[in-house]
């Protein structure tokens, strides 16, 4: 009898231990996006429509650069924008990322602590003091020029450029991108190593058909925890760039402030669902990618 | 017989730690060799150093004539089986025994060609899709053997392969790795702390112990004529007495003197005796060259196991007969069942069975193989 009433008992507890969790997912994440999808999908008086949605795609803007005046999707431009500066900044973390990870990852216990908790620390200070301290670094007259100028390579200008842009979201990103994957290293067995050079791979073959591989699961979640705050980001670009990369976190922004709520739930709303695609493409990809090799 | 390895005055270290101490040995073309001794012994090591996964603080390591010191592992004409297999768990059971022929580029014809022939080998036909961490241990090992040999090495090295399997498997894989090693014509280098597998699998055993190595000789060898007491004592059971030579062929020890067949040493030289448990003849006290108590009487199927006190020294003796604690009886030893060794730094350390116990026996055992 012990035997057979111990598995409801422990049923239980087990869905009360689980409950808060339960209420707290429902809550904060799934109420969250039902609101999101009922306000994309409603006009202001809450009838059904798809003209956010439809605004997304259609809606043009004239914009005139010197001589030529064009005609433009407005949000599609903004959003092309926006993957471009996020790929971009998650490529870099990930081919600086990868090989530091790599190299922790072999160290001794000792200075695999060290240097987890130095990669840590900036995460640490509020992201807003982060973003600033890199206005006052790459200010035309800040610390780098400042540096440049002593050494007789002129002050560049930085701020206010795409390339501000990246170095702000590379900073703020890079622990997401090294964390994961270095998480995956750690745990890889020092055998399958030894066994692939036994077997006639050098150090390249080891990191190609071994390494690479294995660690593909900790890239993935590198890659998605540093694109998806990227591309979405607005501070950033509205600090670093002056205000002059209009991106699609600024595009959302702009549209709550100016009380269009429907119409930027309707943007984050297509935002997930890209985003979401891409991944589950990826995750398939890889996954191909391993039975393979 | 070609020398196909030497090891010449090899010393390792780790962290001021002695490993190795000046180590030799030589290695034969399409021997069976085995790397026998206790855990720390230096035998892993050893092998490390062959795979090319360590280097030698002093000595040389040849290859076929050719010094390899310094050669990376990738480019020795050796494989290794790992203690735990160490198979690619994102590859298929295929793509694991074509890992190294995919580095090399060979056709892919020839690739599936010789993979089948592997897999045959090692009988594992039809498992080329599965996922390799979904096979049990005894087949992940025969994808393990398999990936190892296709690339046709010279050598194989085995570390500890079969530590992980269950008795009965075990003893099915030391069959079959004898009959791969035949099969394919070339040499293995076996590392294992289980005597028994030793004996029975090699051509050649070391004997290791404290990063030396103590004898090298053929099973009969080592069993029949051990060098000194701790080889006497890590392979097979022996009772190790202290002894002294009178002369040539006789030798004194518990108190009476024995016929032997050993000869050679100095007169009145101190030795150590070995009498093996199973070489004593039980007979009536009254007959008997030593007499003793009987102590502890433990039923093992084929034989009893007694303990018996004879003047105070224990010692094991394996009997078919049945005899009762306290009973007293004589012990009768052929001179062939005597083997001297010289006196050495073992002696006085084994050989004794006042301490004796099945159950400490095994303890000691596994305490040995978790170390591993």
């Amino acid at each position: 009898m012990r035997n057979a009433s111990a598995p409801a008992r422990r049923g239980l507890v087990y869905r009360m231990v689980l409950a808060p969790y339960s209420v707290w997912a429902f809550l904060f994440i799934l109420v969250p996006l039902i609101f999101v999808a009922y306000y994309a999908f409603t006009d202001q008086n809450f009838n059904f429509t798809l003209d956010n949605i439809t605004r997304f795609f259609t809606a043009t803007s004239t914009v005139n650069d010197g001589a030529v005046t064009r005609e433009i999707h407005t949000y599609l431009v903004i959003f092309v924008r926006s993957l471009k500066l996020a790929v971009i900044s998650t490529a870099i973390c990930l081919i600086m990322g990868y090989p530091m990870a790599y190299i922790i990852s072999r160290a001794s216990q000792r200075t695999q602590n060290v240097l987890i908790t130095l990669i840590m620390i900036p995460m640490w200070m509020n992201f807003l003091i982060r973003t600033y301290a890199w206005m006052t670094i790459l200010q035309d007259t800040g610390i780098l020029n400042g540096l440049l100028a002593r050494i007789g390579l002129g002050p560049v200008h930085i701020i206010g450029t795409e390339a501000a842009v990246i170095i702000g979201m590379v900073y703020d990103y890079f622990p997401y991108m090294i964390l994961p994957i270095y998480s995956v290293m750690a745990k890889m067995d020092v055998k399958l190593l030894e066994a692939a050079r036994d077997l006639g791979c050098n150090s390249a073959g080891v990191l190609r058909r071994v390494i690479w591989p294995l660690s593909l699961p900790g890239v993935i979640s590198g890659v998605i925890m540093v694109l998806i705050p990227s591309i979405s980001t607005f501070y950033i670009s509205q600090k670093l760039g002056n205000g002059k990369f209009y991106l699609i976190g600024d595009a959302i922004e702009g549209q709550y402030a100016a009380n269009n709520l429907h119409f930027a739930a309707a943007i984050a709303f297509i935002l997930m669902v890209i985003l979401l695609v891409c991944m589950a493409l990826m995750q398939r990809g890889a996954n191909k990618k391993a039975m393979v090799m | 017989m070609k020398k196909i390895i030497e090891l010449k005055n090899i010393t390792k270290s780790f962290d001021g730690e002695v490993v190795l101490d000046h180590i030799d040995l030589d290695i034969y073309d399409n021997e069976f060799l085995t790397l026998l001794g206790p855990s720390g012994c230096g035998k892993t090591t050893t092998l490390r150093l062959i795979g090319g996964f360590e280097t030698a603080d002093e000595g040389d390591i040849i290859f076929m004539g050719e010094n390899i010191n310094n050669m990376p592992p990738h480019k020795r004409n050796v494989n290794t089986v790992f203690q735990r297999y160490a198979l690619f768990p994102h590859l298929n059971v295929f793509e694991n025994v074509a890992f190294p022929l995919r580095e090399k580029r060979v056709p892919k014809a020839e690739v599936e060609q010789r993979v089948k022939e592997m897999l045959t080998m090692v009988a594992l036909t039809g498992f080329e899709h599965r996922s390799v961490t979904s096979l049990s241990g005894g087949q992940q090992q025969r994808v393990a053997i398999a990936r190892a040999l296709i690339s046709r090495p010279k050598v194989l090295l085995l570390d500890e392969p079969l530590a992980a399997l269950d008795l009965k498997l075990r003893k099915d894989m030391q069959q079959e790795l004898k009959n791969i090693q035949k099969a394919m014509g070339i040499t293995f280098v076996f590392v294992t702390h289980d005597q028994e597998e030793a004996l029975s699998m090699s051509d050649t055993v070391v004997v290791m112990s404290e990063g030396r190595i103590q004898q090298i000789g053929t099973p009969i060898d080592i069993y029949n004529e051990p060098k000194n007491a701790f080889v006497a004592d890590f392979i097979g059971e022996s009772n190790i007495v202290d002894g002294v030579m009178l002369e040539d062929r006789k030798v004194a020890f518990s108190g009476h003197v024995f016929d032997c067949v050993d000869f050679g040493f100095e007169p009145k030289e101190p030795v150590d005796v070995v009498v093996r448990p199973e070489d004593v003849d039980i007979v009536s006290e009254d007959k008997g060259m030593l007499k003793g108590v009987v102590t502890s009487v433990t039923f093992l199927g084929v034989h009893y196991e007694i303990i018996v006190d004879i003047n105070g020294f224990k010692w094991m003796i394996q009997t078919t007969d049945f005899l009762d604690v306290d009973e007293h009886i004589g012990l009768f030893i052929e001179p062939e069942a005597i083997h001297i060794m010289k006196k050495s730094e073992y002696s006085g350390m084994f050989g004794d069975y006042s301490s004796f116990s099945n159950e400490l026996d095994e303890l000691s055992d596994a305490e040995s193989e978790s170390e591993e």
